[in-house]
């Protein structure tokens, strides 16, 4: 089974060539990391997946990209709707300026639901799927910028889960926490892969071995490797990508 | 010392003694009206016709006056002015058009008041036939405001990060509603601050309603939007130099600056009052 697919993917930001037939495929509840030096490329590819790249105005793409089967970039494809049914995560937690209770309510709101029940049964599984639950639920109608670095980000993943998405993209998420936030965000992306499809872009290639089941090794627009994580770390078929995990380069 | 270190107390205190003297020279200006002025300001002085050739009464329809223009110019301006900035800061896209668009309302931000004044009264006041009236008045230093409102707009969009207008994209919401509930909501106390500050500069301006709108001498209140008026700036003109009795009018000009500069202060203050508790709330809620 497939969750979602790049096929023979190139992407240009004007001239520039940023990404060279990429394929490649994320198998459901795994979690994938997208490693690889700073202008790679890897973080331009996650963001192929919910169309952001679209709000930037040379931005020219050839290839496919399914999710569920579905063609994102088709003619009649709806950009929020798209946008809706993908989660993302950013580099920097992001929450609104709002309550926490209103920040993942949010994503319901700009969809039409604001159902009582619904959108408060919402607030609290989602809440509690990104283990912030205990930590805030005295706390709904606080504004969302009293909290912690660390609980701020597992907010943004929080609101990011109420829209029940079929796939979930992470932006280097923990590169703003402190260690200990960091090692929640991955106990809890260990935790969200049992009922969802992960992407997540890292510099830190510990984090990608400790909770990637697959890794993609990207270098200069091209994807030079992708397999089990295991075998990247441990027996990687490409010099290259050996280099870059031994920190030869990079 | 090293010398390094003693260039850099000598920078510092030559800049230290500048921005003295900025606030010196704002002082004495203050100090000046309101020495020469306070003693004029009373209560019938602020509440009754003038009368005798203006040497005695008040200054009440130019306060009137002052106030019709204000609200006038910012129904017009304020929302064309948001709508516009909101437009050009959130929607276009970087090309020619956005660039051409702020290189005009730079230019027109730029263009003497007295060339609105004139444009005015050859737009409103004769070919629109609205004649010198508040509707004319109002306009013309509508005009005059509108770049500033616009300005003001975008720098306080321009001011919201973009991460947030990521985050509201990647939960599905489309443009209008990330306006809507995200980026205008931070946006907002910066903007009212703005409008306010406008507010302030639009009471004092006295070329654009020379020739559109204010009266000599009019001891009576307005009655409706094609009446003219009196008004604060323009009276004070009058006063200081085209009086009947310029020597016993003279108290009473600096009574009427008092008054201008501290309608100008009280607003001023408003404003930053209003910007630090709507950034509270903001942060709260």
């Amino acid at each position: 089974m497939i969750q979602a697919e790049a096929k023979k993917i190139n992407v240009w930001y004007g001239d520039f060539h940023a990404l060279k037939e990429i394929s490649m495929t994320f198998k459901p509840n795994t979690v994938t990391a997208l490693i690889g030096p700073s202008g790679c490329g890897k973080s331009t590819f996650l963001r192929l997946f919910n169309r952001m790249n679209d709000l930037i105005s040379n931005f020219r793409l050839e290839g496919l990209i399914t999710v569920d089967g579905e063609n994102i970039y088709s003619k009649d494809a709806k950009i929020d709707e798209i946008r809706k049914g993908i989660g993302m995560v950013f580099q920097k937690p992001n929450p609104f300026p709002k309550s926490i209770y209103e920040n993942v309510a949010y994503g319901l709101r700009v969809n039409g639901i604001n159902d009582r029940k619904t959108v408060d049964e919402t607030v609290e599984r989602s809440l509690r799927q990104a283990a912030l639950w205990d930590e805030v639920k005295d706390d709904l109608k606080k504004s969302a910028m009293s909290i912690s670095g660390g609980q701020q980000q597992r907010l943004c993943i929080a609101r990011a889960l109420a829209v029940q998405p079929r796939l979930i993209l992470m932006d280097e998420p923990a590169s703003a926490l402190d260690p200990i936030s960091t090692a929640k965000i991955e106990e809890l992306i260990f935790e969200l892969k049992k009922a969802y499809t992960i992407i997540i872009v890292t510099h830190n290639l510990q984090q990608a071995g400790r909770i990637s089941d697959y890794t993609g090794f990207f270098y200069l627009g091209e994807m030079i490797e992708h397999d089990k994580t295991q075998k990247i770390f441990l027996n990687p078929g490409n010099e290259r990508t050996q280099n870059y995990i031994t920190g030869r380069f990079g | 010392m090293t010398k390094k270190r003693l260039i850099q107390k000598i920078a510092f205190i030559t800049f230290g003694f500048i921005s003295l003297l900025v606030v010196g020279i704002l002082v004495t200006i203050l100090g000046f009206i309101t020495i020469r002025g306070i003693g004029v300001v009373n209560w019938e002085f602020l509440t009754a016709m003038p009368k005798d050739g203006m040497t005695k009464g008040g200054i009440f329809p130019a306060i009137v006056g002052t106030g019709c223009l204000v609200m006038g110019s910012m129904i017009f301006a304020f929302p064309i002015g948001v709508l516009s900035g909101i437009y050009t800061n959130e929607y276009l896209k970087d090309s020619w058009l956005k660039r051409f668009i702020r290189m005009m309302t730079n230019n027109l931000a730029g263009i003497p008041s007295i060339v609105f004044g004139l444009f005015g009264m050859a737009l409103f006041v004769n070919y629109l036939k609205f004649g010198d009236s508040i509707i004319a008045g109002s306009l013309t230093l509508g005009l005059l405001t509108l770049p500033v409102v616009i300005r003001t707009t975008e720098e306080a969009l321009k001011s919201v990060e973009d991460s947030l207008r990521m985050g509201s994209y990647a939960l599905g919401a489309t443009k209008l509603q990330t306006i809507k509930r995200v980026v205008l909501p931070v946006a907002y106390p910066n903007i009212i601050t703005g409008l306010i500050l406008s507010i302030g500069r639009v009471s004092g301006e006295t070329a654009p309603i020379l020739f559109t709108v204010a009266a000599y001498f009019l001891p009576k209140l307005p009655s409706s939007l094609s009446d003219q008026v009196m008004a604060l700036p323009y009276h004070l003109y009058v006063l200081a130099t085209s009086g009947t009795n310029m020597i016993e009018t003279r108290p009473m000009a600096y009574g009427t600056a008092f008054v201008l500069v501290a309608i100008v202060l009280i607003v001023n203050t408003t404003a930053s009052l209003l910007r630090r508790f709507l950034q509270k709330k903001v942060k709260m809620d």
